[in-house]
């Protein structure tokens, strides 16, 4: 009997079982981004930069050579790796509390440099891995465990719009913030990853895709309700659109 | 061979790239500005990366990755850059990553000055940031010693998988000597770079670097790997000079530009008949204790020199194990003593004793 299969495990990911929690949309991204890889062939071309946070594990998932970054310092080693490998795809994968909080420097300077590398920003608007604590990105009014009241703009600001800051950067190529809450923009987020990656490939320069993204377990939220979450309040806030597009053809 | 005159820092930069330097990123500081501006007019004419990072915190994060992806790469800074630098220097002590650190080193704490100091000692030898590591330091006291060391600090870097720094004081940096770029030095036998994260590789031979072991049995098992390798360089790598030793009553325990006003101050104490040795570290880590095993035995008393107000001597103590007394003399701040405040001392020391 002829196997007619419809659906398996991206090549880009290894068999180890993701460490993330269940319905958090880690799991979704790391698929997506593997896909990806898959698709353009680039695998084995690929050099990934794990960050520290929930995704600290990712070099465990990512089926090509990895290198774990300090907190927020991905931007810095994926530079350091892509002027020494020129002809490899380099890509970090870093969360909020990572590339918002502490990375923000070193992430803007490597869009402003136009370092050609891919960066994949989770935003779920908590420190996650450490047990829930107010990010940059957190959600007025959104209750942490370090916002107990709930984030107030005269004690804490107001949430950072990452993609926003960097469409202001010149040496910036393609800038996007994506969704996964449902199919329909599950299925955009891979076209814009897959851009994103390409443009690298053709040496375009700093690409930025920003997910939105989940954690249910500190949001204290249900799976379900957290996309819900998603839709409903943080696309308000963070627009889900292409901020910053050199163009296909633009060299 | 012929010499040439050069300044400090610009020595520094043409031994990196003779020693095979990939990759050089780096940020401004004074006073080892020379080194990135040196580079930057020519790592590209030889087809190499010169990066200025946006701080010394991206700096030596550029370092981790390009080391990390196998290439011979170097950063300088002077003392408060390489402060900023700890996160990423232990990161790369623990995920066993070659690099070549130079630290053109002024007076502390905080900002302090711009002049030549050594109160970076304890910063170099003692970590700085966080756990169990050790970074391979030397202290060379002329342009041709710092010449020679840089062009195979590489290949050390590369032998052990571990940072190798080295430790200049402004003086250095900033002066002008004549230097024997061309002078042999030896190299070391290399395996090819079988662990680097260089791309190319998926499944089972995925190369991952990382210093994170979350399983406690893990870590304790990495970090006594550490310290095998540690206790192998701490064999093989000590480096001193000693001087004027043999049937000495008083020696100097002095290195780099200290070292050299010693020098003159020995000479000085000779001229009236007083017999003065020096034992100059070259390695600050792994610290020459070799030197202090087989002492004359007319020696009587240690006088440790150092431009800090005393970080060395509590590795001479160590390595002197209460076998005779030590005393110190030291300027800091980016004061330098005269020979002759070195003479006084010793003759201090001389009327104390007898």
């Amino acid at each position: 009997m002829m196997e007619n299969i419809v659906y398996q495990k991206s090549k880009g990911l290894t068999d180890n079982e993701l460490s993330y929690c269940p319905g958090c949309t880690h799991g979704i991204i790391h698929k997506l981004v593997a896909e990806t890889l898959e698709e353009l062939g680039i695998i084995e071309k690929s050099i990934g930069i794990a960050s520290v946070g929930c995704s600290v594990m990712s070099y465990f998932f990512f089926n090509c050579d990895m290198q774990q970054a300090a907190h927020g310092r991905g931007c810095a080693v994926a530079t350091g790796i892509k002027r020494v490998r020129e002809d490899n795809i380099v890509f970090t994968y870093q969360g909020d509390g990572d590339l918002a909080s502490m990375g923000l420097n070193e992430t803007i300077h490597a869009a402003n440099r136009g370092e050609n590398i891919t960066v994949i920003f989770i935003n779920n608007g908590i420190f996650g891995m450490t047990g829930g604590q107010m990010a940059p990105t957190t959600l007025l009014g959104a209750k942490t465990t370090t916002s107990p009241e709930g984030r107030d703009v005269k004690e804490h600001g107001f949430p950072i719009r990452v993609s926003e800051i960097l469409a202001q950067v010149e040496g910036a190529a393609y800038i996007e913030r994506v969704s996964v809450h449902n199919p329909q923009f599950l299925r955009k987020a891979k076209k814009s990853l897959l851009k994103a990656f390409q443009y690298q490939m053709d040496k375009k320069g700093f690409t930025f895709i920003e997910f939105l993204s989940t954690c249910p377990v500190n949001w204290g939220m249900t799976p379900i309700k957290s996309m819900e979450y998603v839709k409903d309040m943080m696309m308000n806030y963070y627009p889900v659109k292409v901020f910053k597009d050199v163009g296909e053809n633009n060299d | 061979m012929s010499k040439v005159l050069m300044k400090g820092n610009e020595a520094i930069a043409v031994a990196a790239i003779l020693g095979g330097c990939e990759a050089f990123f780096g940020y401004p500081i004074t006073p080892q500005n020379e080194i990135p501006e040196f580079l930057s007019k020519h790592m590209k004419k030889e087809g190499r990366v010169f990066v200025q990072a946006e701080s010394e915190v991206a700096s030596i994060n550029m370092v981790y990755g390009a080391a990390g992806a196998g290439a011979r790469v170097m950063t300088s800074s002077s003392s408060p850059g390489i402060a900023l630098m700890q996160e990423g220097i232990t990161y790369i002590a623990g995920a066993e990553l070659p690099c070549v650190l130079v630290n053109v080193m002024r007076g502390g704490p905080g900002l302090g000055g711009i002049q030549p100091a050594q109160s970076d000692y304890n910063q170099i030898t003692r970590g700085g940031g966080n756990g169990d590591y050790h970074v391979i330091s030397y202290a060379p006291e002329n342009l041709q010693e710092t010449v020679d060391i840089i062009k195979t600090a590489f290949d050390t870097a590369d032998f052990y998988r571990n940072p190798v720094m080295i430790a200049v004081d402004g003086l250095i940096g900033q002066m002008m000597e004549p230097v024997d770029l061309s002078k042999e030095v030896k190299r070391r036998k290399l395996g090819p770079k079988d662990w680097a994260a260089s791309g190319g590789h998926t499944g089972t031979n995925r190369r991952v670097i990382t210093s994170l072991y979350l399983d406690p049995k893990k870590l304790e098992e990495h970090n006594l790997n550490l310290y095998r390798k540690y206790q192998i360089i701490e064999k093989n790598e000590q480096m001193f000079e000693t001087i004027n030793c043999e049937n000495a009553e008083y020696v100097i325990v002095a290195y780099g530009t200290m070292a050299r006003i010693c020098r003159s101050a020995i000479e000085i104490l000779k001229q009236e008949g007083i017999n003065v040795g020096m034992i100059r570290p070259i390695t600050l880590w792994p610290f020459p204790e070799k030197a202090f095993r087989n002492l004359p035995k007319t020696l009587k008393e240690f006088l440790v020199c150092e431009l800090s107000l005393g970080q060395m001597i509590d590795d001479v103590k160590i390595a002197v194990a209460g076998r005779l007394p030590i005393s110190f003399f030291g300027r800091t701040g980016g004061m330098l003593p005269e020979p002759e405040d070195i003479v006084f001392a010793i003759k201090n020391l001389i009327k104390g004793v007898e």
